[in-house]
Order: C-alpha cells, then sequence, then structure tokens
C-alpha cells in the first residue's frame, strides 16, 4: 500500500517505517500508532502567503484537495501554491501541473500545516520541450505537524527545471522529489536547505534518474541543526545504460551546532551509462573554531560571529535561487531563523 | 601600554610560555625573534584569547588593564589587533561584509556610532589604493582562494582600516614578495604614533630595515632571554640562536 493510501484510509500499520529502505530515517509508522481523523472542512480566514505579492496566479488547498494546473505553450507565469493544514487530522492533496512546451513558471510552493495533522500532497510536474521552471519551496509547518511532500517531475528534452527546498521541520518533515531526466540537453538544478532546531525533524530524498545521454544535472543542498533536531538527506542519481555523457553534481554539507543535534546523510550515484561526468561531495560537521576565533579577534562578538559564518555557509543555497523576489523573500525568512 | 609579567601558558596541558615578562611602552616598536617552536605566536594567542591557551599564571595588562579577563572581542574594541601568521579563510563573506561587520562592532562596543555605507566605501578604497590591493579582491569572499602574499596584504588592509592601537604582526613578512614587503611595511608605519605600539614578530632583519625596532627581544623556550636595541637583531643574523636555545 502506498503512503496516500494509508493517510487517506487511516490504516497507520502501512505507514513506512524503518523497514522501508528509503524511510529508514523517516520512521512514519513508529510514531503513528493511530491516523487521526480526517481533517475538517475549513470555513476560515488565512493569513496571507509567503509568496502572495510576487504570484500573478495563486492556489490554496486547505486540508487537502485537487489542483490541475496547466500552463500554455510560450506562455509564462509565477504561481503561488499553498498546502495548508488548519487543525489537527489527516488528509491529502494532489496537484498536477502540465508546463507548455517554451513556456515559463516559476512555482512559488509553501507547506503550512498545524500541529496533529498527518498530510501529504503529491504533485507531479510535467515539463515539455524548451519550458523552464523554477520551483522554490517553503516548508514551514508547525512542530507538531507530520507533513509529507511528493514530487515526480518529468522532464523532456531541452527543458529546464531548478528547485530549491526549504525547510524548517515539523515533528516528521519530509521533501521528496524524484526527476525523470531525458538527458537531451535538458538541465536540472536541485538545491535544498533546511533549518532546524528544537527537536524538528526533516527530510530531503531526491532520486534523479537519466535516461537518456547528455543531461545536466546539479545538485546541492546545505543543512543546520541545533538544539536535538534531526536533518536527513538522501540524493540518489541513476544513470541509466545509453545515458552516455551525463554530467550530475551532488553536494550535501551539513552543520551541526550542538551536541544533541545530528544530520544523517546518504548520497548515492549509481552509473550505467559511458564516459560519465559524476561526483558527490559529502561533509557534516561544526562551524570552524578557527574562523569563528579569527572573527572574534577582529572584534565581531560571538553570537554575531556565529550567525555571520552559518549565515555565509547557507547563503550559496540562497544565491542559486533565480528569481529576485522570491529569493529575497527566502534569504529574509533564513536569516530569521538563524537570528532566532 | 602593554605589560606582560611572569606569564606562564600551557597548550593541551603542555607548558609553552614559562614566565615570559616583556613591556611594550606606548609610541615604541619591539621586535620579537626567536627559534621556530619558541613561542612566539603562542604568545599572541594568548594575548588575544584564543581558546586552548591556558593562562596557568602571570599577567598581562593593557594601560593597566587587565587583558586575560576579557573576551577576544572586547581585547579587539579595546584596540589590539593581530596580524595572523596563518590568516583564516571565512568562504561565504565578501573581505567588505566582513571588515564592516567588524568595524562597526568594535564601534558598537567603545559606544560610537557605526559608519555609514559611503563613508566605509570610501575608506576601504583609500585603504586599497594605498596598499595597492584591488578593490575588486574585496568583493571577493575574505581569504578564499587568495595566495599567501595576498592573505598577509589582506591583514593589513584590515589593520589600516580597523585603526588599532596595539598591533601584534607575527612573520607579516613571511610569503610577500619584495615590494610587497615594502609597501606593507609602509602601511604598519603609517600606523606608528605615540599612542600605539607594536610586537613584530620575525625571523629576518630585513623586515626590521623597514620597520625600525626600537628594542628588540629574543624568545626562546618560552621566556624573554635577552633584549637590546636594533642591533641585536643583525647580531642574531650572523650568529643565530644557539648561545640563546642554550640558556633556555
Ligand atoms: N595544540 C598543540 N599541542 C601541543 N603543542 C603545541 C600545540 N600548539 C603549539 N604547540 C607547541 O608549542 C610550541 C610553540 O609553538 P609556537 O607556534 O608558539 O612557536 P613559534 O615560536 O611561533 O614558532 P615559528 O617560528 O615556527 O612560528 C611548539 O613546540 C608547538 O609544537
Ligand atoms: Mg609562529
Amino acid at each position: 500500500m502506498n503512503l496516500v493510501a494509508a493517510i487517506a484510509e487511516r490504516n497507520a500499520a502501512e505507514l513506512p517505517g524503518k523497514r522501508d529502505e528509503d524511510w529508514r530515517w523517516t520512521d512514519l509508522r513508529g510514531l503513528v500508532r493511530e491516523a487521526p481523523a480526517p481533517s475538517a472542512p475549513f470555513a476560515g480566514d488565512l493569513p496571507a502567503g509567503r509568496f502572495d505579492a510576487l504570484a500573478d496566479a495563486r492556489k490554496v488547498l486547505v486540508n487537502g484537495g485537487e489542483a490541475v494546473i496547466e500552463i500554455p505553450k510560450g506562455a509564462s507565469a509565477v504561481l503561488a501554491l499553498r498546502l495548508v493544514g488548519r487543525g489537527p487530522g489527516s488528509h491529502v492533496a494532489s496537484a498536477a501541473i502540465r508546463v507548455g512546451a517554451n513556456a515559463r513558471l516559476t512555482l512559488l510552493e509553501t507547506y503550512e500545516r498545524d500541529g496533529g495533522t498527518l498530510a501529504d500532497a503529491t504533485l507531479t510536474i510535467a515539463v515539455a520541450e524548451g519550458a523552464a521552471v523554477e520551483r522554490i519551496v517553503l516548508a514551514e509547518d508547525h512542530e507538531d505537524a507530520v507533513s509529507i511532500s511528493q514530487a515526480e517531475v518529468t522532464l523532456s528534452p531541452a527543458a529546464r527545471f531548478a528547485q530549491t527546498v526549504l525547510a524548517s521541520g515539523a515533528r516528521r518533515q519530509r521533501l521528496e522529489t524524484r526527476v525523470l531526466h531525458p538527458g537531451g540537453k535538458a538541465e536540472l538544478r536541485l538545491d535544498g536547505l533546511y533549518l532546524l532546531g528544537d527537536k524538528r525533524h526533516s527530510d530531503q530524498t531526491t532520486v534523479v534518474t537519466h535516461a537518456g545521454a547528455e543531461g545536466l544535472t546539479v545538485q546541492l543542498t546545505k543543512g543546520v541543526v541545533r538544539d536535538q533536531a534531526r536533518g536527513v538527506f538522501q540524493g540518489r542519481i541513476v544513470v541509466e545504460e545509453g545515458a552516455d555523457r551525463t554530467d550530475a553534481k551532488m553536494g550535501h554539507h551539513g552543520l551541526i551546532l550542538s551536541d544533541r543535534a545530528e544530520i544523517d546523510a546518504k548520497p548515492e550515484l549509481e552509473i550505467y551509462a559511458d564516459d560519465v561526468a559524476c561526483a558527490h561531495g559529502n561533509t557534516v560537521g561544526a562551524l570552524d573554531d578557527e574562523a569563528l576565533f579569527y572573527a572574534r579577534q577582529r572584534g565581531i562578538p560571538e553570537d554575531e560571529a556565529r550567525a555571520l559564518l552559518t549565515e555565509a555557509f547557507v547563503g550559496e543555497v540562497v544565491d542559486r535561487i533565480d528569481h529576485e523576489g522570491a529569493r529575497e523573500v527566502v534569504r529574509a525568512w533564513v536569516a530569521d531563523r538563524l537570528r532566532a | 601600554m602593554l605589560k606582560v609579567e611572569n606569564l606562564h601558558a600551557a597548550v593541551d596541558g603542555k607548558e609553552i610560555l614559562k614566565g615570559l615578562s616583556l613591556e611594550v611602552p606606548a609610541g615604541e616598536v619591539h621586535a620579537i625573534m626567536g627559534p621556530n617552536g619558541a613561542g612566539k605566536s603562542t604568545l599572541s594567542y594568548v594575548l588575544t584569547g584564543r581558546d586552548g591557551y591556558e593562562v596557568t599564571g602571570g599577567s598581562a595588562t593593557l594601560d593597566g588593564e587587565d587583558l586575560l579577563a576579557l573576551a577576544p572581542d572586547e581585547r579587539a574594541a579595546r584596540g589590539v589587533f593581530l596580524s595572523f601568521q596563518y590568516p583564516l579563510e571565512i568562504p561565504g563573506v565578501p573581505a567588505l561584509t566582513f571588515i564592516r561587520t567588524a568595524l562597526n562592532a568594535q564601534r558598537r562596543a567603545r559606544g560610537e556610532g557605526e559608519i555609514s555605507a559611503p563613508e566605509f566605501l570610501k575608506l576601504a578604497r583609500t585603504k586599497s589604493a594605498e596598499l595597492k590591493i584591488d578593490f575588486e579582491m574585496l568583493k571577493r569572499a575574505l581569504n578564499v582562494g587568495f595566495s599567501g602574499g595576498e592573505k598577509k596584504r589582506m591583514e593589513i588592509l584590515q589593520m589600516a582600516m580597523l585603526s588599532p592601537r596595539f598591533l601584534i604582526l607575527d612573520e607579516t613578512d613571511s610569503g610577500l614578495d619584495i615590494d610587497a614587503l615594502r609597501i606593507v611595511s609602509e602601511g604598519v608605519n603609517a600606523l606608528r604614533s605615540p599612542d600605539r605600539a607594536m610586537l613584530v614578530i620575525t625571523h629576518y632583519q630585513r623586515l626590521l630595515d623597514y620597520i625600525k625596532p626600537d628594542r628588540v627581544h629574543v624568545l626562546a623556550g618560552g621566556r624573554i632571554v635577552a633584549s637590546g636595541g636594533p642591533e641585536l637583531a643583525l647580531e642574531l643574523e650572523k650568529a643565530g640562536y644557539e648561545r640563546y636555545e642554550a640558556a633556555a
């Protein structure tokens, strides 16, 4: 049984958990003994969304629901998509997004789920030839939410898809992206950032399958964890037979700011093709004491020095966001979180 | 100005400074020379408050104030500046941002207002031009990918912009080419003044041709074992440290 069915049918025993290789660091079955009742329909008002002001179209799914979004051939749009959970309860939402040939879409997606929710969203994003999509996901769920998102992205040749997932964690939070990459000069950027405090958990899982020759993938995820938080990064790039001359780079770098915080990372490259340029780098560590002393010797107080170095560490991910307005919203969001 | 008395300090439980005494009055430049491993850099770290350098005895005061009781950034705000023997790289922080943050932090600590953006840029342009540093370089992450000599120049630029009162130069000459040595020395000399003092750690007389010291000390075995005028450096250049190491 899949996750959507397990939630929809309130069958907690079928939730993924430790014994599922892909979910071992995001154990839902061990956590959710009993799936909560379905979320009640929501009638009240919502505050404005983080990206509302930047968007020319808005779609809000509260406590489940479906959306179908179509960007016609050659059109251009900035869409704010909000996945909201109000009040406790379980629900599933879905969105099907089709981006026509040579169209451009900036998708500004937010997760805003209350405590006590058990929620999944399933997205399918199909990007036609020559189209360009930038997807920015800001997941700021309640600390007691169990919040899942699963996106399936299908690229056509000469398409461009760039993504940045930003997460502040939840009781359990997982943002999963699977990309089918056709090669053929299609370009993929998959970035992520998790900033976690308290007992929050966040899992960024990506699977990229290169099915055709001459595809490009760059991936950079960074994370900062403190208190008793736990960050998870699972990145897999599969280069199938015949996907020759694939160029793929994956990087994951984590910063652990307290003894009781934790990061689990599993970068994987599976290569069955020839003449590929694939590399991955993975580092997890503390702030550099020597750099910290250097900054303090110049007169910068300890807290400020820590914030400066931490912001610099994550800044690289923020800088890679193409949409200027969104980049500034994200920059402010990051600064808020790091200085809290 | 700086007064160090019978200072003992240990790293990882191993005593490195073993009763070091030194006085540098305002307006003077003192050079410290000594064999590798003698404790010169250790002294600079103890004076600036680096973690892991444990003071086990003695005292160090700046204008009568106990330096050792202050946090590193508080010492910096009092005007203590160290030009590192091995400057650190600060990934992701442009040199300009770093220096502005430092300058404003120091000004706040001293109860002065922050420097305005145009004023700061003007200062940065003037000082970098004086030190023949390409201004574009200040937009790059501090020291990341800089050559050894560039890092040393960047130390002196920071010094020029922060205009500290007590300067410690730890082997600032190593890694500098001939022209850079002269330019950097001029930058240092520009900061000489009656209310400032300097401690210049070096292995080579050549630097002291440019930055003329009032006194020269020999640090060996964790103590100052000899002091003299500028002629002491010339003598060391000829005879080496053998007789001092025996004494230490
Ligand atoms: N973390 C450490 N653990 C043990 N010993 C240390 C540590 N750091 C420094 N030392 C030792 O302290 C002694 C003094 O080192 P220091 O760097 O102060 O020497 P120095 O006089 O600056 O030498 P150089 O001229 O080579 O720069 C050396 O013997 C060094 O090995
Ligand atoms: Mg040294």
